[in-house]
């Protein structure tokens, strides 16, 4: 099993640097899982090669989600989750991003389903998406401050309750 | 959310009509505003979130195995399942073998919750589209599935027995035998509902030909589960990628091309068939004898007799109990297949005694998603089915 698992990695990998020499960065395995860091600025061109190769298939993109690992620096790490249902393989596509510059091109117009995943980490991680057709909030409030799944961001209790105080006494429009 | 939808071109006479978030159709609170020409829809927009407890923040706050109780509360017809994908997921996390008789168990106990949730999906589906008696058979033999839980768990809804290198506890002795009173009674009782539905006039009235999507569409907006199986794609995580020992048992994958709401109907109905299938080999694989739990020091707790009469034993079960355990850095991604779709479990590790991160993909959440694809163009009546054959869980959307 885990011998054919880094057999289909190496598939993978194969595939993408025989297309282009620089496209990942970063192969790393465990537990039988192949993550693969690839550059922001590749990553909707490295999508796109996952989504049409013939090699690859990988045509259902199940998961996108996001860790938050400040104080370290690039604290994001966005990881998606492609399954290619012909080829019974899953791989996940990772690029990390620094806090002051959250930024990454939108996989929508590769995968139509990554709408609503970028809108929860937008809306929980306060990650913009560029290109999104429809970036809002989705889980919380459109007036909510703040994005809770960061780690700075307390579990319990107000982050800052005067902040909060003043805007329970402003006056409503 | 802002309360206005962008108006379609030449939208002069359509009307706002905001459906939610507390109608009964809508399986809990889900809001959907629609925009309406006539009673056609024209533009569908979801508006989720009313449900949203944090669930995932609140896993970080825990320890590895107290935050399977908050697992139960997500999709709240399925809790079994996603105690399983939890635990499956820092099981990989930690590198730890299950014994058989467990996953056996496992595998029995999440078909009989696949059972019950579809029972629950085939009543409100029914009764939103005006047939009533469904429902009350539906919840006559979920009754009983919730029975056998409260007899093994202690608890009909909120398991949590599904516990990280095993199960919670031994299931009492005689349980097998009510499992099998259960079997022996359900392919009759499928067929008195198919017998209800399956012929009827008004229900293929309200079902056929509505809420089409296409096998390419599904899969672009990531759908799964008996939606995409309706769809005519056989994408199934137990066979695909078997997890719990599912690769020993023998079960038709049904799929069909319709891809409307009386396919996906069908679909349901005959993987709850299915599901009796692997229940009835379970309960002759389960063997009688045998660890419930992996032994694995330090993680999984000991036996009641070993920490009471062995120093060691006590000194793991304290440490278990009040510090956790540390597994090592890194992250592990499991799917399985929920009666909903694939339930997939992220957790990734720091290697200190609470996750990094959590992160639950829930199927009800992006199944959702395709919601306007299905009922733009269709009539108002047919929201309510579409909505309904998606088989959403509010708890499991907004988590």
């Amino acid at each position: 099993m885990t011998e054919n698992t880094s057999q289909n990695a190496n598939v993978v990998v194969d595939a993408l640097r025989s297309w282009s020499a620089n496209a990942i960065s970063e192969v790393s395995e465990f537990r039988g899982e192949t993550t693969i860091v690839v550059a922001r600025n590749v990553l909707r061109t490295v999508a796109e090669r996952c989504h049409q190769d013939e090699k690859l298939q990988f045509n259902l993109l199940t998961d996108a989600t996001c860790v938050d690992r400040f104080p370290m620096e690039p604290r994001f790490e966005l990881n998606y989750h492609l399954v290619s249902i012909p080829r019974r393989q899953k791989v996940r596509l990772r690029v990390r991003l620094s806090g002051d510059d959250a930024v990454v091109d939108s996989l929508v117009p590769v995968w139509p389903g990554a709408n609503w995943l970028e809108r929860e980490i937008f809306d929980l991680f306060g990650i913009r998406f560029t290109d999104h057709p429809d970036l809002r909030r989705i889980l919380l409030p459109d007036d909510w401050e703040g994005y809770p799944l960061r780690k700075d961001y307390p579990v319990e209790g107000y982050r800052d309750i005067s902040a909060i105080a003043t805007r329970y006494t402003r006056p409503r429009p | 959310m802002s309360t206005t939808v962008e108006t379609a071109t030449g939208a002069a006479k359509t009307m706002v009509l905001n459906m939610g978030p507390q109608h009964p159709s809508t399986h809990g609170v889900l809001r959907i505003l629609l925009e309406l020409d006539g009673e056609t829809v024209v533009k569908a927009v979801p508006d989720l979130g009313y449900l949203h407890t944090g669930i995932e923040k609140s896993c970080e706050d825990k320890t590895y195995s107290q935050a399977i109780t908050l697992t139960d509360r997500m999709d709240y017809l399925n809790p079994l399942g996603n105690n399983l994908v939890y635990c499956l997921a820092v099981e990989k996390l930690l590198g730890i073998e299950i014994p058989k008789r467990a996953q056996y168990i496992r595998v029995l106990l999440v078909e009989l919750q696949r059972i019950s949730s579809h029972l629950v999906w085939l009543g409100t589906h029914a009764i939103d589209l005006g047939a009533m008696t469904v429902f009350l058979y539906c919840f006559r033999e979920r009754e009983e599935i919730l029975k056998i839980f409260e007899f093994v768990a202690g608890q009909r809804m909120m398991t949590s027995y599904i516990r990280i290198g095993g199960l919670a506890l031994e299931p009492p002795t005689g349980w097998l035998q009510r499992v099998e009173k259960f079997i022996n009674m359900m392919p009759s009782r499928i067929d008195d509902y198919e017998s209800l539905l399956t012929g009827n006039r008004i229900w293929i009235g309200r079902t056929k030909g509505i809420g089409y999507i296409s096998a390419e569409d599904a899969i672009a907006l990531s759908m799964t589960g008996p939606t995409l199986r309706a769809a005519g794609v056989a994408y199934d995580n137990r066979k695909l990628f078997p997890y719990s020992s599912y690769e020993e048992f023998e079960f038709d994958v049904p799929v069909r091309t319709d891809s409307d709401c009386f396919g996906r109907y069908m679909i349901r109905v005959a993987e709850m068939r299915e599901s009796l299938k692997i229940v009835r080999q379970a309960m002759s694989k389960i063997p009688s004898e045998g660890p419930i739990r992996t032994e694995a020091p330090g993680i999984v707790p000991p036996e009641r007799e070993k920490m009471k009469t062995e120093m060691e034993a006590l000194i793991y079960h304290f440490k278990i109990f009040t510090e956790g355990f540390s597994p090592p850095p890194g992250e592990a991604f499991v799917t399985v297949e929920s009666p909903r779709g694939e339930l997939g479990a992220f957790v990734a590790s720091d290697g200190s005694p609470k996750p990094l991160r959590v992160h639950f993909r829930s199927p009800s959440f992006i199944n959702l998603q395709a919601l306007p694809k299905l009922i733009e163009g269709q009539l108002i009546s047919d929201v309510i089915a579409c909505i309904g054959t998606i088989d959403i869980v509010l708890g499991d959307v907004d988590r």
